[in-house]
């Protein structure tokens, strides 16, 4: 069953030593030893726990929303309840879930791997991170358990500062402190790229994961501080009495919205653009081709994080900003689409004439294009002027932003689990299964989402737990897609944690990809390589010769897959 | 070296919020600004400026006499370095109660005349508390990293080899420093000057 993924270099006679005696998972035992570790792959898997946690907790209050939508009337929760429920979602969804997902856990694990590194720059600081994430993370769930809050997600003012409970004290400190921790992996892998790389791991030969994550941690360092002082702000306001949001005081709740959206627009290119760079490798990895047209891929992670902090505006169309200003955000906003564009066409450049394989993670990949491709267009219709006004605050903007966030980014997250999972584990899962649980998620979440641009656009608003008979139809279709949804969310967490203790030895490189972290043993020893990588060829070095064919086991001469060069110092 | 020069820019962007929130309010509320920021101290604020200023030539002399290996050096100018943070801090606690006194702490028990000027010197208060604030607790963590620099420097842990921590640690006070170089005029010296040395409240 397996037999497709066997492309071990040096073939039979390899598997032998293919599992290390002494690796990062074995290499010291005990509850003390993986709390105070300051190896990166453990800290990525403790962040793996963590946000798993928050993904369940997020996803409950998910169903409570879907599951109040089914009928018109609002029959299962009071509007009081509903209103903290959609907050709560968005709140941990955002700051808990989509911004530290694929950094925090694969940044963690594969950035340094993938640059050649033992480690990240400060692994103490790493680590440090996580713990500021948990207390953070502790706040919000007393929160939770406190009656939660129910401004939305994005604590806009008067809801938060006069309005709502004083839980939001408490949940706006802690996406403070966890802001903290978001600026400190940031700060954290910038360093890392610019001061760790393996000799001859040249800018022009670093794996496009990593240049996303590089932009990526551009944006946190940049964004974050920004919220940070906004919230800060919130805070001041309800305890000290600072009048900056409030008019009654003389100040202005615009002013919350633009330092807001400064920090929460790039966040969704915080969110995407790890997304982005798995994709990349997934796709050159499944079609065994040099990604088509590398140095764009590369250039436009770093448009879209500068561009990215120049269409906030975008949210305030219809708060009251000069219409001059609209103007402007609403051009930047169309400019901000060529660099995703560039990434859409040279995924498809890359898949054209590719040797395509159809394993899970390509699965995930291939859907994150069509995904991402609808979410991006549809975001081009709110950026124009004209159409945002009817469309403003419906479940059309909803739609939108759940085809990037889950049909972008939590595919992405679910193509990486898959894809690096046997290199994180040593373990192979069930292909058959997680085939099955791909095209669930797809299927799941088409019917959940697509429905929701047909009944925002009719006219439907969001954040009300009743609505017009009218809209009932489109609603029990995305109820029922959400049911989908959370079996395809369900499968994995079933065969992965299967695959722990049954599924067959990962060898060394299962999907003869190509990248520093397939040329090391499965599971990686503690310092990531027995000796320091010589990098002697660009990123996905693909040649014909490594092409494999589906389901047939693999060519002559695929013994070169994966095998970047590597010799000792 | 580079984290902390990441870790600064985060630090900009952080008083970059606040700065933003004034530049607004200061635009819709000029007038109130003006005569808001006669209330502060222009003397005690000339005061900290020049001991910050002082603290920042300690804090170099510091650095300098941990690349030269110079441990009674090291000792000397971080010992100093501490003083003067102190010294400001000691001052702004003044400052602080000087406006608590004078009911002018936003809140239920603020009151300014003329009335009609007291929501935009409301305002002008709350980002006073808020920057001044902010800097202070800057301050005080820069306070102790140089105690810890001190311990460090006591051990006899840097030398012409390695004194990282202690220029890192001085990128840091100098930024602090610089941030208060700017709070300065923008609080202190919009309303001119002709109330050198004293607050109007008295």
């Amino acid at each position: 069953m397996h037999d497709v993924r066997s492309t071990d270099p040096e073939g039979e006679a390899f598997q032998t030593e293919v599992q290390p005696r002494v690796h990062y998972l074995n290499a010291t035992h005990g509850i003390a030893a993986w709390l105070l570790t300051k190896d990166h792959k453990r800290i990525g898997l403790l962040y793996l726990f963590a946000i798993s946690v928050f993904f369940l907790i997020g996803g409950v209050f998910a169903m409570l929303v879907r599951l109040e939508l089914l009928t018109p009337e609002g029959d299962l929760l009071s509007s009081e309840a509903y209103n903290t429920a959609f907050s709560m979602h968005g709140i941990i969804m955002v700051f808990f879930f989509l911004v530290p997902s694929i950094p925090a856990v694969f940044g963690n694990f594969f950035l340094p791997i993938m640059i050649g590194a033992k480690d990240v720059a400060f692994p103490k600081l790493n680590l440090m991170s996580w713990y500021i994430a948990m207390i953070a993370g502790f706040m919000i769930l007393t929160t939770l358990l406190m009656g939660g809050v129910d401004t939305g997600w994005t604590f806009y003012p008067p809801y938060s500062t006069t309005g709502s409970t004083s839980n939001v004290v408490l949940a706006a400190l802690a996406i403070f402190v966890m802001g903290f921790s978001s600026i400190l992996t940031g700060l954290n892998f910038i360093v890392t790229v610019h001061t760790m790389r393996a000799p001859g791991m040249t800018w022009g030969r670093l794996p496009l994961f990593v240049w996303a994550q590089y932009a990526t941690s551009l944006i946190m360092v940049l964004g974050t501080p920004v919220l940070a002082i906004t919230l800060g702000l919130v805070f001041a306001e309800r305890v000290f009495h600072f009048g900056i949001f409030d008019p009654k005081l003389g100040g202005d709740p615009i002013l919350f919205q633009h330092l807001f959206w400064f920090y929460s627009h790039p966040a969704v290119y915080i969110m995407i653009l790890p997304g982005m760079g798995v994709i990349s490798e997934l796709v050159a990895a499944f079609s065994r081709k040099q990604v088509f047209g590398y140095n764009f891929i590369a250039a436009s992670s770093l448009a879209i994080a500068i561009v990215g902090f120049l269409v906030w505006g975008h949210h305030l169309f219809t708060s009251g900003q000069s219409a001059y200003a609209a103007l402007v955000f609403s051009v930047l906003s169309f400019i901000v689409a060529i660099p995703s564009a560039i990434k859409v066409f040279n995924w498809t450049a890359t898949l054209y004439r590719g040797s395509i394989s159809l394993q899970s993670p390509m699965l995930y990949a291939l859907g994150f294009i069509g995904l991402f491709t609808i979410g991006g267009l549809t975001g081009l219709f709110l950026a124009a002027l004209g159409l945002d006004l009817h469309m403003q605050d419906t479940y059309f903007v909803i739609a939108h932003f759940h085809y990037i966030m889950v049909g972008g980014t939590l595919l992405a997250y679910l193509g990486a689990l898959h894809y690096w999972w046997p290199k994180i584990t040593g373990r192979l899962y069930t292909e058959g299964w997680a085939k099955v649980a791909a095209v669930t998620v797809f299927v799941g979440f088409n019917l959940t989402f697509f429905p929701q641009f047909l009944v925002g656009y009719l006219g439907m608003p969001r954040r009300y737990h009743a609505y017009v008979p009218e809209f009932q139809v489109l609603n029990v279709l995305s109820t029922a897609g959400a049911s989908i949804l959370a079996i395809g969310f369900i499968l994995p967490a079933c065969y992965l944690l299967h695959s722990l203790f049954k599924g067959e030895i990962a060898g060394r490189n299962p999907w003869g990809a190509y990248g520093l972290e397939w040329d090391t043993t499965t599971p990686p020893p503690p310092s990531n390589f027995e000796v320091t990588p010589i990098v002697t060829r660009p990123a996905y070095a693909y040649t014909h010769a490594d092409v494999v064919e589906p389901y047939g086991g693999t060519t002559e001469g695929s013994g070169e897959s994966g095998g970047q060069e590597v010799r000792s110092v | 070296m580079l984290g902390m020069w990441v870790f600064l820019l985060t630090e900009v962007l952080f008083f970059g919020g606040l700065f933003m929130a004034y530049i607004l309010y200061r635009g819709w509320y000029t007038e109130a600004f003006h005569e808001a920021s006669r209330h502060l101290s222009v003397g005690w604020g000339f005061f900290n400026t020049l001991v910050l200023i002082a603290s920042s030539l300690t804090m170099a002399l510091a650095v300098r006499a941990g690349q030269t290996t110079n441990r009674r050096g090291q000792l000397l100018f971080l010992t100093l370095t501490i003083v003067l943070g102190t010294a400001f801090l000691g001052v702004k606690v003044i400052e602080y109660a000087d406006k608590f006194t004078h009911h002018l702490v936003p809140g239920a028990h603020f009151a300014f005349t003329p009335s009609a000027l007291a929501p935009g010197a409301e305002l002008f208060f709350s980002l006073y508390f808020a920057m001044t604030g902010l800097h202070a607790l800057h301050m005080i963590i820069g306070a102790g990293i140089m105690l810890v620099m001190l311990y460090m420097a006591w051990r006899g842990r840097f030398s012409t080899e390695w004194y990282t921590p202690l220029e890192i640690s001085g990128l840091y006070w100098h930024f602090v420093d610089i941030v208060w170089i700017f709070l300065f005029p923008l609080l202190y010296l919009i309303g001119g000057l002709s109330v050198f040395g004293g607050g109007a409240g008295h």
